[in-house]
């Protein structure tokens, strides 16, 4: 090739491990981003390959050919192209193929190749390959392609110094060869097995533990049984597993606001800095540890290879509303947050089964729930066994208000699916990867993403509603003197809500909380933090014992159903725009959220009070 | 085009039980579905197994060239087979 390159795409068929080798290779120098225009998400990073030399890798989507039928197709084929707006024409290829199904993903080759680019061949999960008795002559290979060939382990680190001397320019190529690029997929598949035959490939023996593990997890009995386990023990470890961590950043925040408070003067500065920065942001930081706790979880599934089951197993119910086990995916992932589960959809051929996802994915209990949650259960209900020592009372409730959120996204999707939504029964493919073990760098990796999103919001949006809230409490001034708070414009707007939420058991400092948690759920926790610090009363007692103080228990509930069922988060309604292409459906989403929150409010509310 | 040996022997991937295997003939499916099914392995010709399924058998598992793919029944009722020839080793 010609000098050194500056732009690598890292192209292959899904499940490949182009992911863990972009992992690899670029460690924590890497950021996710949307093409322009298109909903396709790009990862982008940069390899440092020696002391001097870097170079940029982009990790396209998943492709099992370049005939640009669906949305990834298409971009891979731009980029590839260079016809990719804003992104630059990459000037080398990583081809990353599964070694132990070589057969089947070598037919991706003969397109890429031809483009013309300077591409190493990578043959990943030589690890595999290699314990299941398969083998490939990696020379022959090169030979019968006309481009370099690496057998390497991407989550093992194996092999991959080739990978570097090749970004480095350092890898001789064999002379490029014409090669059939056929357009019929039969006649593509036996070119790649005349290649591979040549190359002295050995498919590797079925993989005995994946058929093992696949006889409990997929067993009629056993494997729903299992099913419910994992999801019982991951809501008991969120709550009872996280707290010490909780309780230890609690004390941290506590001790620095302490440690500040005493260095500043009293007065208005103080007061915006403990009352409104300290308290607002620092009563959401208590619940990283919790939310990285939970991405772990999902981290895990995903990355063994257990979620395919998952699907497989939850795919009748799904048929039963009418959707498909290819919306449980994007619907799995909404449980960590609702963006990228909407923008997951484009997996989704079926237009209409799509937009059903798209409206019922904000029901599903997103991480930004998770901290309000937490909060009313923590205050109101107390700690004890639900079902001896594995399952506690808390963890019981946040479990009860998961499923709530599940029976309402279903529900919705019974009567989308069978009025203005409904279609014809649509396919179901879906290819199950062998299982692996989740690598810790895989698994720190997606927390430390997390837990960048996650600061970055309570660095911004949080931070900056927080000071509104502490603004708005302090004005009109008086003498120049802040007023009550119950004068105070934040009290003005708190009293101008509360009609509307009287009757759901909600006073106006709630009111406040709901109304700034307009622009994100969890920032109600951060509102309320506020206001109780500039009240004072509650100071020593805390945020819980403030709101036991201005809630019922009826209320209580109340509001959890509301935050169950609202669509409080603009970053959805702005995904939802974009994916739908128009108002319609975001304002049709939330109209229909914010409406089934405020009755399911008002029937709690009115309920429990005549009960308990 | 049909072969009046297939109409006699021939039978849909639905009817395999788990373990058995056959012979793909052809997909009787929209084009742009066929190629997909066909780009997992789905080929005329190629042997597929039925593995292992779903709780309540929908969808089921086929083992098709080196890997494992779920369809749903009524898709794999679109996909004509032929049961195995006799001497052909189980892959």
């Amino acid at each position: 090739m010609s000098g050194v390159p500056r732009t690598v795409a890292i192209v292959g068929p899904p499940n490949s491990g182009k992911t863990t080798l972009f992992n690899r290779l670029t460690g924590l120098r890497q950021k996710v981003a949307n093409f322009p225009g298109v909903t396709v998400e790009q990862h982008l990073g940069t390899a440092q390959l020696s002391e001097d030399r870097e170079v940029d890798l982009i990790d396209l989507p998943g492709v099992y050919s370049l005939r640009a039928r669906s949305e990834d197709e298409q971009v891979t084929r731009k980029v590839l192209a260079g016809t990719m707006a804003g992104v630059p024409r990459p000037d080398a290829v990583l081809l990353v193929l599964d070694s132990t199904n070589l057969g089947r993903h070598l037919v991706l080759a003969a397109p890429i190749l031809s483009l013309g680019l300077p591409t190493l061949v990578i043959l990943n999960l030589a690890d595999d390959l290699r314990a299941r008795g398969g083998d490939v002559d990696t020379a022959a290979l090169a030979r019968q392609l006309g481009a370099p060939v690496a057998l390497i382990s991407a989550a093992k680190g194996e092999g991959v110094e080739t990978v570097i001397q090749f970004l480095l320019g350092r890898v001789s190529a064999p002379a490029p060869l014409e090669l059939p690029v056929l357009q019929d997929v039969p006649r593509c598949r036996q070119w790649a097995t005349r290649v591979g035959r040549h190359a002295g490939y050995q498919p590797p023996a079925p993989p005995v533990w994946t058929r093992r593990l696949d006889r409990v997890f997929l067993h009629p009995v056993c494997g729903p049984l299992i099913f419910a386990v994992v999801v019982v023990a991951v809501f008991q470890t969120i709550f009872s597993g996280a707290r010490p961590l909780m309780e230890g950043v609690e004390t941290l925040i506590t001790a620095s606001g302490g440690w500040l408070g005493a260095r500043i003067p009293a007065g208005v500065w103080k007061s915006l800095v403990i009352d409104g920065v300290w308290n607002g942001v620092g009563s959401v930081l208590v619940f990283l540890p919790q939310i990285l706790l939970l991405f772990l979880f999902i981290g895990i599934l995903e990355d063994s290879g257990y979620l395919a089951r998952a699907a497989l197993i939850a795919d009748r119910t799904m048929a039963r509303v009418g959707l498909q086990g290819k919306s449980f995916i994007p619907l799995l992932s909404a449980y960590a947050c609702a963006v990228p589960a909407i923008m997951a959809t484009r997996t989704i051929e079926n237009r209409r089964d799509r937009i059903a996802t798209i409206l019922i994915a904000p029901f599903m209990t997103c991480s930004a729930r998770l901290p309000v949650y937490t909060l009313i259960i923590a205050a109101f209900l107390p700690e004890r066994p639900v079902a001896g020592p594995f399952l506690g009372s808390r963890a019981a409730a946040l479990l009860g208000l998961y499923v709530l959120g599940f029976l309402a996204a279903f529900g919705t999707a019974r009567v989308l699916k069978s009025s203005v939504l409904k279609s014809g029964p649509t396919a179901f493919v879906l290819e199950m990867p062998s299982y692996r073990w989740p690598t810790w760098r895989g698994l720190g990796l997606r927390l430390l993403d997390r837990a960048k999103i996650f600061l970055r919001r309570a660095g911004t949006v949080i931070l900056g509603v927080a000071v509104v809230v502490w603004a708005l409490a302090h004005l009109p001034l008086h003498d120049g003197r802040a007023p009550k708070i119950e004068a105070s414009l934040v009290g003005v707007m708190g009293r101008a809500v509360e009609p509307l939420i009287r009757p759901l058991g909600f006073n106006w400092k709630i009111g406040v909380g709901l109304v700034s948690s307009l622009a994100a759920r969890e920032v109600i926790v951060g509102t309320l933090g506020t206001i109780y610090g500039i009240e004072g009363d509650a100071e020593s007692a805390g945020l819980q014992a403030a709101l036991r103080h201005d809630l019922t228990p009826a209320g209580a509930v109340a509001l959890l159903v509301f935050f169950a069922f609202a669509m409080q988060c603009t970053s959805t309604i702005a995904v939802v725009r974009r994916e739908t292409g128009g108002w319609k459906w975001p304002a049709v989403q939330f109209g229909y959220m914010g409406a089934l929150a405020w009755v399911g409010a008002f029937a709690a509310h009115q309920v429990l009070s005549r009960v308990i | 085009m049909q072969l009046s040996v297939n109409s006699e022997t021939g039978f849909t991937l639905v009817e395999l039980a788990e373990g058995e295997q056959a012979v793909l003939e052809r997909l009787d499916l929209p084009e742009e579905f066929a190629r997909r099914l066909m780009e997992l392995g789905f080929l005329p010709g190629h042997v597929i197994t039925a593995a292992r399924s779903a709780p309540g058998g929908d969808p089921r598992v086929f083992r098709v060239d080196g890997s494992e793919i779920a369809l749903r029944r009524d898709t794999a009722a679109r996909l004509r087979v032929r049961p195995p020839a006799p001497l052909s080793s189980a892959v």
